[in-house]
Order: C-alpha cells, then structure tokens, then sequence
C-alpha cells in the first residue's frame, strides 16, 4: 500500500503546481504510515524525475509508452488506475490543473472511488476522512466526507505550498497496455506561450477592468505584470468586449485562482468577480471611485486614476528592482 | 418512403445538453441548520451559466434541420422552470431524473444510464456548475460510456461524426480530434449564450418533457458541512500622490513581491 500522485508533465517538464501536490500526498502518506509513489506518463528526463525525492516521493513510475507521449486523458485514467491497483494505493492525488480536471473523474469511476476535487487543505483524519473544497465559485467552502475505499483527491494550485521532505526516489519503468479505444481523442496541435506565466498557476496576478477604457491601454498591465514576473488577467466585461482573451477572465463564471498577490486595476468588484478572486492572499485594489465594492475585501487600496498611479508603481518598481 | 425517412434519420444528429439548476450568480450564499445545508430563501435559480453556453452551441451545431437538442436536468420538481428556459432557449425536448442531484457520480450516472439507452452523438455539458464547482459530470459520463471525454473547452465543430476540438491548457490551447460519439464540458469562447426570444418562451410551454426514475447507485462520500470564507481585515489606503510607497509596503510587510 501506498498512496499514488499523479505528476502531470508539460514539454517533458514538472511546474510547481507539480512539487506541490507531491508535497501534499507525501504529507496524507505521513499520516496514513505509508510510502508516496509517483507515476509520470511522458517523456521526462531521468534527472526530472528524481527532483520529486525532493519533495517525499520514495518510488516514481515512469510510463516513457510512446503512445501515451501526448495527453489523452482516456487512456492516462487507465494508466493511473492500473497503477494504483499494481501499487495497492486507497488514495490518488492530482492537480486540479485544466487536464487533471478531465482526469480525475475518469481515474474516480475507475476505481469506484470518492472525488474532491479544488481541495484546498489536507484531509481531516478525525474519525473519517474530509476534505475541504472550494464552492460557490469562491464563496464559501464545502466540506466533503469520503465514504468509500478508494479516494482521489484534485488539489487546487496554490492551496498547500512546496513543501521539501527529501526521499531517494527509486525510478521503475511501468509499460501498462494501453487499449487503442482509450486512444481515439488524437490531439492535433498544441499551441503554448512559453512566454507568459499562466494563470492558474500564477503567484502573482495583475487584473484590470472596464476602467483601462480600452484594449489600447494595456500596454501599462503588461508592463508591470512582466515587471513582477506576474500573469494578467481581467474581468469578465473586458473579456466579453473582446479587449482581453476569454482565458484572462478571473471570476464566478471565468477562472478562480488563488495567488499571492492579486492587483486589481479599474475593477469595480461586482459579487461575481470578488467570487473568483477572494482566496487570493493579499489584494490591492486601484479605483478611482472611493466607494468600489472592492475595497471591502482589499488589503492595501489606492483612491485613484489608474493612468497616473500605475506608472508611479511601474517606476517605483524598476527602482526597487535596481 | 422508408429507405428515404431511414436515411433521413440516419444523417441527423442527436446532441444531449446536461443542464444544472443553480443559484444565481449575484446570489449571497448562507448556509442553514448549523452551516450544512445552502440556504435556499429567496434565492433565483437559473441554468448553470456554462450549461447555457454548451446548450447555445448545441442549438447552433443542429440549426437549419441538421438535428435535435435534448437536455437532461437530475432535479426534483422544482427545477422544472430552468428546464423550460433551457427549452425556451431552443431544445427540442427535455428529461429530468427525477431525483436531488446526490453528487456528480450520482448524476453523472443516472445520465450516462438514459445516453446508453438513447442514441446520442455528442453529450454536452459546461466547465463546471457554479454552486459546487466539481467539474465532473463531463469526464464521469465519459468514463461510465467508455467513450472519449474532452475537459473545459473553447471551440467546438461536429458534422455528426467528426469533432474538432479546442481545449484549454495552462498558457494556450490544444486542438484534439474525435470520431464517434464523445462528452464535451464547454467554457466561455464555445458560442455566445442565447437568449430566449418570445417565440422560443411560448413553444417552450408545449415541448416535451420526460420525468424519468433514478437508478439506483451506490454513495461513495457527501459534504457534511459548509464554510464561509474568513473576513478580512481593512484596507490600508495609500495616497495616490505616493503610490509608489505600495512597492515597498508589498516588499517589507505583505512580503509577497
């Protein structure tokens, strides 16, 4: 028995969001007085899979399948699910990243098991097994008991940190059979900007709004979001105007995210938007109406026109960078 | 005559939109009987926004003849005016499992079970439903029907047998190709929400709508208990005359830049 973590690779690569659910398995693996072992499907260099010791894998599962070198989340469930039978794993863990999303409920049904999914703590183990959830799109938590077996839990990016607990991890090379029905979803292309931080997984996060009156005027939002090594993103008008990509907008019927540091620039603070963005762990808020909802849930706010605040931040910045 | 309407019926396809009753978005959430049940007083429901838009995309996709829309609602009686939206909107007819919608495993089988009984070329859903944010139903379907399941996606073009696909990834896109039948979960992006028109409101009343039994399928966990978020402290104004000092505030106290 042990307990089983997914580690999504991206162009051969693990991002944090990665170290952080390996952080939180080995931490659920503690508790139950188990081993973690990670499985990788894809190609992953030897050197990568080793750096998840660094965070309490004792065993990584390297499925190098060439089939399986793209992601089609039909045949990685069947993989996963197979490996935790050969493993005799109870619980899974994944990120709650844009695949794990299709992934994790396609491994729960395989494995007759118990889904939380956007898990945000580590389980109560007080007499059962919870595990708390994000709801109403930010609004509140649930607290969802898992009753069955077998357990998969999606972590939200974020939620728990990177957390070093070294281990030698052991790499076995795992070629299960894969079915050529689980392969009939063929990706085609894959477009990625290698450049940008992407949001989901941002620490830092820059956001405007209507109040940058025009797509024209993002050239500031860039300017300091690639200052801060942030990502960008807006509200749900500006997405819906066409000023910004619909994969930018943050709130109850776009993304919810959690980073670090969220900037609100020329955001009102609509109920819908806050709801996306709340679990966000400090808020500053630029406005030049006092009275924007947004400022009830800001740490740090700034009554003011963005067009002359911004550059004062962007230059104090580069001064504060040397 | 027969070869003809056999023919007919072979090239048109069949979409089924899964549709969830949900708050509406402006909606304060409470919580009732020591924070385990959301409190529903003077709450509007309506079709969960994603749904709509999976819903707008199906309509599209069977326009002009080219087939017809069912959606599919687990939820007691009680969500029958957001099944008749859905209707209104432009489905051609509706099934509700009668049943509280347990979880997503729950639902999601008492959907793939009508599917597998009822011809289906493509099912739809949204993202997620935005009171409990699993965004499950979509690949559970896909899992209990042994057929492909596409996650959160933007773009959708089916011809009844071939689907391209765009699915969101973490900084860009992916295009995938399906053949043969398939679960979507769409996302802003798929199409533009229709809203219902006069017509599509008074058309609605007649359409048909099925009310179906729920099969039986085991628990495998439940939310026990709700939480609110903790409040946060105030704010801390700075003067727009010195915003240059929240540089320095994020950097020595937030510590966070």
């Amino acid at each position: 028995m042990s307990v089983l973590v997914y580690v999504e690779q991206v162009d051969g690569k693990f991002k944090k969001s990665v170290f952080e659910a390996v952080s939180y398995a080995k931490a659920i693996a503690d508790n139950q007085n188990t081993s973690l072992t990670a499985i990788s499907i894809g190609n992953v260099a030897e050197s990568d899979l080793k750096e998840l010791g660094k965070y309490g894998a004792s065993k990584v599962l390297n499925v190098a399948t060439d089939q399986l070198k793209t992601f089609v989340n039909q045949a990685y469930a069947a993989v996963i699910a197979e490996a935790a039978t050969k493993e005799g794993s109870n619980i899974v863990v994944l990120s709650n990243s844009f695949s794990g999303k299709g992934l994790s409920p396609r491994v729960a049904v395989k494995l007759k098991a118990g889904l939380v999914d956007g898990a945000v703590e580590l389980p109560n183990f007080d007499g059962g097994f919870s595990v708390k959830k994000t709801a109403f799109s930010g609004k509140a938590f649930a607290v969802t008991s898992l009753t069955s077996a077998n357990k998969v839990i999606a972590l939200n990016p974020n939620a728990f940190g990177v957390k070093e607990n070294p281990a030698d991890a052991v790499i076995e090379n795992f070629s299960p059979e894969v079915k050529a029905t689980d392969l009939t979803a063929i990706v085609k292309e894959i477009v990625r900007a290698t450049n940008k931080v992407s949001l989901p997984d941002a620490e830092l996060v820059v956001s405007a709004g209507r109040g940058l009156k025009g797509p024209e005027n993002w050239g500031m939002i860039e300017e300091l979001a690639d200052l801060l090594g942030a990502a960008t993103a807006c509200s749900k008008p500006v997405s819906d105007a066409d000023w910004r990509p619909h994969s930018e907008h943050v709130g109850q019927t776009g993304i919810a995210i959690s980073p670090n540091l969220y900037i609100a620039i020329g955001i009102s603070g609509a109920i819908q938007h806050l709801a996306g963005v709340s679990s966000s762990k400090v808020i500053v808020v630029i406005n030049k109406d006092p009275e924007a909802p947004f400022f009830k849930v800001a740490d740090y706010g700034i009554v003011g026109d963005a067009f002359e605040v911004v550059p004062k931040i962007i230059a104090a910045l580069k001064a504060h960078k040397g | 005559m027969l070869v003809f309407t056999t023919l007919i019926k072979y090239i048109l396809m069949k979409i089924l939109v899964c549709i969830s009753n949900v708050p509406d978005t402006t909606t304060k959430i409470t919580f009732t009987n020591d924070n385990t049940q959301f409190n529903t007083a003077g709450v509007q429901f309506i079709v969960n926004p994603y749904d709509e838009i999976a819903l707008s995309r199906a309509i599209e996709l069977c326009e002009g003849g080219k087939g017809t829309v069912t959606v599919i609602n687990v939820g007691e009686v009680a969500t029958e005016p957001t099944i008749r939206k859905a209707l209104a909107i432009g489905a051609d007819d509706a099934v509700r499992v009668n049943a509280a919608p347990r979880d997503a495993y729950f639902t999601a089988y008492q959907i793939a079970e009508y599917a597998k009984a009822n011809d289906f070329d493509a099912i739809l859903c949204g993202r997620e439903s935005i009171d409990y944010n699993g965004s499950q139903v979509a690949a559970m379907i896909g899992e209990f029907l042994d057929i492909p399941s596409i996650s959160i996606i933007k773009k959708l073009d089916f011809d009844g047998t071939t689907a391209t696909i765009e699915r969101e990834i973490e900084g860009g896109k992916e295009v995938v190709s399906v053949t043969g039948k398939f679960v979507a979960s769409c996302a802003e992006g798929t199409a533009e929400a229709k809203i219902p028109n006069m017509r599509g409101i008074m058309s609605a009343r007649t359409k048909p709508l099925t009310v179906l039994e729920a099969v039986a399928i085991e628990e495998l966990g439940k939310v026990t208990k709700f939480e609110t978020p903790a409040p946060r402290g105030a704010v801390k104004l700075i003067p727009a005359e010195s915003a240059e000092d929240l540089i320095s505030l994020l950097h020595s106290e937030a510590k966070v830049i």
